[in-house]
């Protein structure tokens, strides 16, 4: 399995795409295809997301590797989410600004890991709102790439409390790598710094971890 | 001048490129956004008018002390020429609307002109005005996005990658029209009297590409583009890491790069030694936060780490402050810089200086 998993990470470093899903149909079980993913794909995005976080590998290691394996995983696993472990109900939004590649990515992650997320795209903070309400939403992620839009969180952290609905609001995007303390200083429950982090924060949440 | 400075600010700053030690360290406030905030204005109205913006530069400075004049507007002006829209708001910086180029189009692009661009215009007009006001006493900073971090506001981030790996053809063509484009761009800034251009390049930094792919791409272009602006340039990774490009940035021909503090600045002065300058490092976005001692303490900090033997301008890790940091905080930086910046003084910085 460990030569599976350092070739299946050589390929996506070097942005192989026909050599990694070359590799994925030769070692997938097709009774359980899930398994590949669990247990070569996401491991590897996750450290190559890990990786990026400390320096070693770059913003397009990240955007490429789970691009490949975006299109590996619709060959691979069966139609209509049947993989999919559901978890709770959730959705990401980009508030105001015009920056999809960090949600886009985080999505991708997400979905790889099992778990299925509502797209709100780009948003205003009242858009947000709405969609919390008409979804009944149990956790939030929001992507933000401007310091102006992290503190508009802020809004969005009081819009919820305001509606008394228990939704828990993760954070992410540039401003709050930048700065570790500003997830708090908006009142949102957790931050995540990387793609790989939302998968964590999200496990946790499902785990119980939920406040 | 006051009595005790002993060069002017751009005397001060020449002689830090040349590494060597000048007066006392030099430093950059980079607070475009906060000549609107002085005039009670929101940015789409200051940024409107060329002359609020040469008033704003020159206030700004008399105001804070500091050792440059910065012509930059916002990086979206440079999306009109190609047909692109800017979206405004009242609290921070104006950004790009839609992408305008699609990889189909590549081929077809022609390289817009910059002088008749009523946009691009409005930055040159205001240099203008900077230079009469400032003459020979400081240097003015203008900035240009560069050929190869361009394209993420032309076409959206994800698709620029996918056409870096996957279309080298149209990737080639885009890269040669915005070349052209920067180029016409950053000369005539020059013509209107900026000193110096700040190429912003963070889609080099090994934050966003690998290093292995930026000797084929982003290190190509550099040297390419930068050979030919009539004058010195810095290149600025908006606080992407540099260390691991810092042994090739130099043969681009940049004087001097943006540098952060996700990164450790002996480090990287120890590897830029006597063949680039430093420019950097203090978090913009802490910085809203910080009360006189933080701010005190950061100036310190990087002054220690940094200054010894010239080549180093104390200034933030992005190239621009967020509107949201206080007066009380910038204020704080340059009564701490005038302090603890003297050359041969302040402890742990060139006392042979
Ligand atoms: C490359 C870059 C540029 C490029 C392209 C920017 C773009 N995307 O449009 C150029 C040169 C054009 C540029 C220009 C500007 N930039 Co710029 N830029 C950067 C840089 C270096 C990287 C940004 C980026 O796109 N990263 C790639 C994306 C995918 O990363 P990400 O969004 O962070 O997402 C990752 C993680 O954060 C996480 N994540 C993201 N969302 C979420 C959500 C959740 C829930 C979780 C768990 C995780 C998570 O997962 C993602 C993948 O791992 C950053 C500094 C930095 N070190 O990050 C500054 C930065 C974003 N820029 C900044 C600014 C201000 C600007 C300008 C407004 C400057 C100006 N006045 O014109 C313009 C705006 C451009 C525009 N679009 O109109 C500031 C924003 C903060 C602030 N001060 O307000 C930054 C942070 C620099 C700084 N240190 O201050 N920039």
């Amino acid at each position: 399995m460990d030569d599976i998993v350092a070739a299946f990470r050589e390929t996506l470093l070097s942005v192989d795409g026909i050599g990694a899903e070359k590799l994925a149909l030769q070692n997938v079980d097709p009774k359980h295809p899930f398994s590949f993913v669990e247990r070569v794909m996401v491991p590897v995005l996750e450290e190559i997301g890990v990786g990026w976080e400390r320096g070693t590998y770059s913003l397009a290691h990240v955007y490429m590797s789970s691009r490949i394996c975006e299109r590996i995983a619709d060959t691979i696993l069966p139609p209509a989410d049947a993989g999919t472990r559901g978890g709770p109900k959730t959705a990401i939004a980009v508030l105001n600004d015009h920056h999809l590649l960090g949600k886009k990515i985080v999505y991708s992650a997400l979905r790889a890991g099992g778990f299925e997320v509502l797209d709100y795209g780009q948003c205003s903070v009242e858009e947000v709102l709405a969609g919390c309400e008409r979804d009944d939403l149990e956790v939030l992620l929001i992507s933000v790439l401007l310091y102006p839009s992290a503190l508009e969180t802020a809004r969005v952290v009081e819009g919820l409390a305001d509606s008394g609905r228990g939704t828990r609001v993760v954070v992410g995007g540039a401003p709050f790598r930048l700065d570790p303390d500003l997830y708090k200083r908006v009142g949102a429950d957790d931050v995540g710094y990387s793609a790989f982090d939302a998968l964590r924060i999200m496990r946790d949440i499902e785990g119980g971890g939920r406040s | 001048m006051t009595a005790r400075d002993a060069m002017t600010s751009l005397e001060r700053v020449l002689t830090t490129l040349g590494h060597s030690e000048p007066d006392r360290v030099p430093f950059f406030l980079l607070n475009n956004l906060h000549g609107a905030k002085e005039m009670g204005l929101e940015p789409r109205e200051y940024f409107r008018d060329p002359d609020l913006v040469a008033r704003g530069q020159l206030g700004l400075r008399e105001k804070y002390r500091d050792d440059c004049l910065y012509s930059f507007f916002y990086a979206a002006i440079e999306m009109y020429p190609w047909g692109g829209e800017v979206n405004y708001s009242p609290d921070g910086p104006p950004t790009a609307a839609e992408p305008v180029i699609h990889r189909r189009n590549i081929p077809s692009l022609e390289v817009p002109d910059v002088e008749s661009n009523p946009d691009l215009r409005r930055v040159l007009d205001a240099t203008e005005s900077m230079k009469k006001g400032i003459g020979d006493e400081a240097p003015i900073i203008g900035v240009v996005m560069s050929p190869f971090s361009l394209p993420v506001m032309q076409m959206g981030f994800a698709e620029y990658l996918s056409l870096i790996y996957e279309y080298p053809e149209e990737f080639w063509s885009l890269m040669r029209v915005n070349r052209e484009f920067c180029v016409r761009w950053a000369n005539a800034q020059l013509k209107a009297g900026a000193t110096a251009i700040c190429y912003f390049d963070p889609v080099s930094s090994p934050t966003i590409i690998p290093e292995e792919l930026y000797g084929k791409t982003g290190l190509a272009i550099g040297k390419s583009t930068l050979g030919r602006i009539e004058g010195p340039t810095a290149t600025h990774l908006a606080s992407g890491i540099a260390l691991p490009i810092m042994p090739r940035l130099p043969e681009t021909g940049t004087a001097a790069v943006g540098v952060g503090d996700s990164e450790d600045l002996r480090s990287l002065k120890a590897s830029s030694l006597g063949r680039i300058s430093l420019l950097g490092n203090l978090n913009g976005i802490k910085m809203v936060n910080w009360d006189h001692r933080q701010a005190e303490e950061a100036v310190v900090e990087a002054i220690d780490a940094a200054a010894a033997g010239g080549g180093f301008i104390l200034s933030d890790n992005h190239g621009e402050l967020p509107l949201q940091v206080p007066e009380d905080a910038m204020m704080a930086i340059s009564e701490a810089v005038h302090e603890h910046g003297r050359y041969g003084i302040a402890p742990g910085e060139g006392k042979d200086g």
